[in-house]
């Protein structure tokens, strides 16, 4: 299991920036064409399940760790719920009080913005460590292993 | 507006098939693999419904959801279903199914569907005419998603967090000990 052939690996390695960049425009432009936080996080964390695929789970481990993956799952997640606090300064939960700026920019529409990278890293590491747990399960059957926690 | 109804016609009837094959196969491989063809059929009849927010969402959570599932499948040693019809199940949905479609008949039967997209309802008027204006996204979709049910977002976002809190504690202990016996 130290991941697939020669061929796959070599692609997989020039691909993988190539996915990650297409994810983080899918989130950063998610308020002006479509997309988002979710769609270009499924993307980030499908770039790093191409890594565990072709290489193994060591490699992939060694760019985004578990340890990682669990904190940024939660970062994500609280940075959402922070934005959403921060509504309350102007009046009410989830308020839009950061500057809406100018009409079709970048850097526009107030927290959707920080919102869609806060889901995106979210769902991104949280997709990621699904997959790893699922990876985990080697070439054992579910009745060897419920078996096993018999015996 | 082009009129697009034979389009989603043939994609509804290749959904229900590949859903009937999903159901029916005997092959735990060939039924992942059908379900998500009825899965990549279904972002397509967005893409032809103009939303292609949820085109892309359900495109690549269906490709994630393929790599996954084949995964998992692939890893058991019995992938073959030898189980029989369960026949009390299989009345119980057709009886379902027959009282949800007579029932349907019986209150659109006497006022007709309306009109695709009409009549625009008044809480998403609001939200289709103030969008732009109200947030400066020019994707409508964030703003109602991200500005306007940002609340609702925050649910969504609860729920994925607390399932995958969930999946992972259970798929921890085993992963541990699966991980004991390859290094032993």
């Amino acid at each position: 299991m130290k991941g697939l052939s020669l061929i796959v690996k070599t692609i997989s390695d020039f691909v993988v920036a190539f996915i990650i960049i297409f994810g983080a425009y899918i989130v950063l432009y998610g308020h002006l064409t479509p997309g988002g936080g979710f769609a270009g996080g499924v993307i980030i964390a499908s770039a790093f399940i191409l890594l565990m695929l072709a290489h193994g789970r060591e490699v992939a481990f060694s760019k985004l760790g578990e340890r990682a993956a669990h904190i940024l799952d939660s970062a994500g997640a609280l940075a959402f719920l922070l934005i959403g606090w921060a509504g309350v300064v102007g009046g009410y939960f989830f308020m839009n009080v950061f500057g809406r700026g100018e009409q079709f920019r970048l850097l526009s529409s107030g927290m959707i913005l920080p919102a869609n990278i806060a889901i995106a890293f979210k769902v991104a590491s949280s997709l990621f460590l699904v997959f790893s747990a699922l990876a985990i399960f080697r070439r054992r059957s579910f009745r060897s292993m419920i078996e096993g926690e018999l015996r | 507006m082009e009129n697009i109804a034979p389009q989603l016609y043939t994609l509804l009837v290749f959904m229900v098939v590949g859903s009937i094959i999903a159901i029916e196969t005997k092959n735990l491989l060939s039924a992942v693999i059908s379900v998500s063809a009825v899965g990549f059929a279904l972002s397509i009849a967005f893409l032809f419904l103009g939303a292609p927010d949820i085109a892309i969402t359900q495109l690549v959570v269906e490709v994630l959801v393929l790599i996954i599932l084949i995964r998992g499948t692939i890893l058991l040693d019995n992938t073959a279903i030898e189980k029989g019809r369960d026949t009390l199940a299989m009345v119980a949905s057709l009886i379902f199914f027959g009282m949800l479609l007579g029932f349907g008949a019986l209150i659109f039967g006497s006022t007709g569907f309306p009109a695709f997209g009409e009549p625009l309802m008044r809480v998403s008027k609001v939200y289709v005419q103030t969008g732009l204006p109200a947030t400066y996204a020019a994707n409508i979709v964030a703003s109602i998603i991200l500005d306007f049910r940002a609340y609702d977002t925050l649910g969504e976002a609860t729920v994925l967090f607390a399932s995958i809190l969930g999946a992972l504690a259970i798929l921890r202990r085993t992963g541990k000990a699966g991980e004991e016996v390859v290094s032993a």
